[in-house]
């Protein structure tokens, strides 16, 4: 159903993300992506939905090449891939169900989606994907109020309203806590079942992409290492792609700070203004 | 052999800095002198006798002069709320065009709302309140458009900033959703800058009150004229009194504004 | 389960739940723009002669013109820019002790409130006011602009100076303090380095306004290039005026530039 092929990213900086990567997922099949920090996890699930610019190579989704889509057809591809963010990526101030409605911005024009106009059908959507990740009695409150757990869940809501036929999962589970990890980790498997979608899931926890997650794909300095079943990621794999270390401990990078909270309005600021 | 010793800067960094300090001691007396050139030394030595005597004129304020000054301070607080709505209007496409993060156009329109800023805000509203009374008249019109004109640099800059700062994962989720760029603003970014927003807004509103105290001066309407028409009177018991109600005016909407900005935050 | 136990509709709750309150909001807001629109006053006629005016002010602005008054827009600038140097070393000098004097944490409580008043005076009044005063005390000129000007300053760099005081760390201070240093010395070591990247930012920030002030005080006869301006736009000449406008606004972005290097410097 995906298919990637040769797929290459040089940022304008000279710094090579991505080499000659292929791979191919076909539907219903949830492959976990690990690597060290830097290893191209981000850039490629990013490039597969084009927020990143790919360099070269192709993506294939059902049959059509995303790549040489222009910026209309891209919209309408994307309306077909839903996206599940590290930390979530909700619209803080807004309410949870203006979060979750986002999901269905691809195919509302301007105006009705600015005055909160959705269809019917839409909106019953959501109360009922709402319902089933759990949140069905937080309509309305803002998002800025509910736990990291709960925003996890608004963020997979949103990308479930999309419909859509594949899933990028870009660190579900960052700054979450390893309780929480795994029901967010679970629920994802289980709607992904539930509705035959493949996805990819971008996971730099081993143990739990073992856990939860099939197939595997090591990336390493931009190239896959390794591609196969979980059950394969033995000690020799993870030397692979991780490079030396004492596999007994679970490794954490990559930032965990959220982003800070703004100040309104600072002095400083105001000076150079005026 | 001798005893190092420390000293914060180099013998040559330390000479510099003197030379510097020698610089700014010698222009400050050479612009001291060309400053004064013209300035006529008998009235500022008689100033003294001035003072006072304004001074003591200016006591008691006259009070029943007070009803006259409703209307005037009716009006300027009218120049500076309308003139602030209308300088927010249009400071709202200017910053759009000046964000670095969301401008269509990076070398083209980006360098034009930049240059509109800094023209806005390089130009007292005061100036701007004695060209648009020579081009339209006087009157509260002039004020406003003038308040609004000096306004938008300064809340465009504020806002532009604050769009620069937002968080831009939450783009890329509504991008993601196959968003239109319409709708990436509207749903990802002006939820995240609204309250800055309010912020600017009603901060740029209460040093407008204090602005528009002093467009009358040049024709432009509000309590200014009453300070004008008074000081050419030399009745200095009204002028007392006008600066009583400016400076009145002035501390209440410092506090309206500190009120809504802390219920803001 | 089906689609129809899920309602169809979702409306977002409103900012103000009320609605009595909420559209009574509205009204207030339609009466106050009502009352207010009414008082200005649209003359037609004048808007067309406005409109011509307009123009030739804007169109100016793509011929200014500097040749034609070059002596008096030379002087006015000199005025301006000698005024704002003098003015912005007085003024910065008088204001550090003002600025010491408002902190609450380093100041005695009688020093603090009587330097407290005298920012919160010169800061209600715009300068164009103070100018006026000050023209009316010590005679048309530079001089009074430069008066006013100082007093500006005084009332902006105390108040920032006092709160960047007030920020600062104050366990740094107390360090010097236990080794037993004197108040001065306390200042010097504990305070001063804290706050002199702020300080120096402050003073180039005050520097880049009271150009600005520069120009405008002499509308009202305190010198400057502001009267300059003011004979041209009485003279309705708008190309002469863009031009000095252009040169008002060339100087202030040279000024900000200088501002932003010297206040990396200082970092």
């Amino acid at each position: 159903m995906l298919e990637i092929e040769k797929l290459s990213k040089k940022y304008p900086t000279g710094d090579l993300a991505l080499t000659d990567v292929s791979l191919s997922v076909p539907a219903g099949q949830l492959v976990g992506l690990i690597g060290p920090s830097g290893a191209g996890k981000s850039t490629l699930i990013r490039c597969v939905n084009r927020l990143v610019e790919p360099s070269s190579g192709s993506i294939r989704l059902n049959g059509e090449d995303l790549t040489r889509f222009g910026k209309r057809r891209l919209r309408e591809a994307r309306r077909r891939i839903g996206m599940i963010f590290q930390e979530h990526a909700l619209m803080e101030r807004l309410t949870v169900m203006e979060n979750v409605l986002s999901g269905r911005l691809g195919y509302v024009g301007f105006w009705k989606s600015f005055f909160r106009r959705f269809p019917g059908q839409s909106v019953a959507e959501a109360f009922k994907i709402l319902d089933r990740v759990g949140l069905g009695a937080f309509p309305n409150k803002r998002a800025d109020a509910l736990s990291g757990g709960q925003r996890q869940r608004v963020g997979i809501a949103r990308a479930l309203l999309q419909n859509p036929d594949l899933l990028l999962v870009d660190e579900p589970t960052a700054s979450l806590d390893p309780k929480t990890s795994r029901q967010i980790m679970r629920l994802i498997c289980e709607l992904c079942a539930e509705r035959g979608l493949s996805a990819i899931v971008n996971i730099h926890d081993v143990p739990l992409a073992q856990a939860y997650l099939p197939r595997i794909v090591g990336l390493k300095a931009g190239r896959i290492v390794y591609d196969g079943p979980a059950q394969g990621l033995t000690p020799e794999v993870l030397t692979r792609i991780y490079g030396e270390e004492d596999w007994a401990k679970t490794e954490r990078s990559e930032d965990e700070e959220g982003a800070g909270e703004q100040e309104t309005l600072k002095v400083e600021k105001v000076l150079e203004a005026s | 052999m001798k005893p190092p010793v420390w000293k914060r800067r180099t013998s040559a960094q330390s000479l510099l800095a003197w030379f510097s300090w020698l610089l700014l001691v010698a222009v400050a007396v050479y612009c001291w002198k060309a400053m004064n050139e013209n300035t006529i030394w008998e009235f500022v030595k008689d100033s003294p006798r001035q003072i006072a005597e304004i001074g003591g004129r200016m006591f008691p304020p006259k009070w029943d002069y007070f009803p006259t000054l409703l209307k005037p301070l009716w009006d300027t607080i009218n120049i500076a709320t309308l003139g602030t709505a209308l300088g927010v209007l249009l400071a709202i496409p200017v910053s759009y065009l000046a964000a670095r993060n969301v401008t269509p156009s990076l070398w083209v329109l980006r360098p034009i709302a930049m240059f509109l800023i800094v023209a806005s805000r390089s130009i007292n509203s005061v100036i701007w309140a004695l060209l648009l009374v020579s081009i339209l008249g006087p009157g509260l019109l002039a004020g406003i458009l003038a308040i609004a004109l000096r306004s938008v640099g300064f809340v465009a800059k504020l806002i532009y900033e604050s769009i620069e700062e937002v968080d831009p994962r939450q783009m890329e989720a509504i991008a993601a959703t196959g968003a239109g760029n319409g709708q990436i603003l509207t749903y990802a970014v002006v939820p995240q800058i609204l309250p800055s927003f309010a912020g600017i807004s009603v901060f740029r509103w209460d040093i407008n009150i204090r602005e528009s105290a002093v467009l009358g001066l040049v024709g432009a309407g509000g309590i200014g004229l009453q300070l004008e028409a008074s000081m050419n009177n030399l009745a200095w018991s009204q002028v007392s009194l006008i600066l009583l109600a400016i400076f009145s005016l002035v501390g209440l909407s410092e506090w309206v504004s500190a009120k809504i900005r802390h219920a803001i935050i | 389960m089906s689609e129809a136990t899920y309602p169809t509709t979702w409306t977002k709750p409103k900012l103000i739940p009320s609605p009595v309150k909420r559209y009574g909001l509205y009204v207030l807001i339609a009466v106050y723009l009502a009352l207010a629109v009414r008082d200005i006053e649209f003359d037609w006629g004048r808007m067309t002669v406005g409109l011509e005016r307009g123009w030739a002010f804007l169109s100016g602005f793509f011929h200014p013109d500097i040749r034609s008054r070059w002596d008096e827009i030379v002087i006015g600038m000199k005025e301006s820019l000698t005024m704002t140097v003098v003015a912005s070393v007085a003024g910065i000098l008088i204001s550090v002790p003002f600025g010491l004097g408002a902190a609450k944490n380093i100041s005695h409580p009688l020093v603090y409130y009587f330097c407290r008043t005298v920012i919160a005076f010169s800061r209600s009044f715009q300068e164009v006011i103070i100018a006026i005063l000050f023209v009316a005390m010590f005679g048309f000129g530079p001089f009074a602009g430069f008066l006013t000007i100082v007093v500006a300053t005084i009332g902006f760099l105390g108040k920032l100076i006092a709160e960047a005081i007030e920020d600062i760390d104050p366990a740094q201070v107390e360090a010097i303090r236990a080794t037993g240093a004197s108040w001065g010395q306390t200042f010097n070591y504990g305070v001063q380095p804290q706050i002199m990247p702020r300080f120096v930012g402050l003073c180039m920030y005050r520097l880049d306004i009271n150009f600005r002030e520069s120009a405008v005080v002499g509308i009202v006869g305190a010198g400057g290039i502001g009267a300059t301006l003011n004979t041209a736009i009485e003279r309705y000449e708008f190309d002469v005026a863009a031009g000095i406008l252009l040169l008002i606004i060339a100087i202030v972005i040279v000024l900000e530039y200088a501002s932003a290097f010297v206040r990396k410097r200082a970092q």
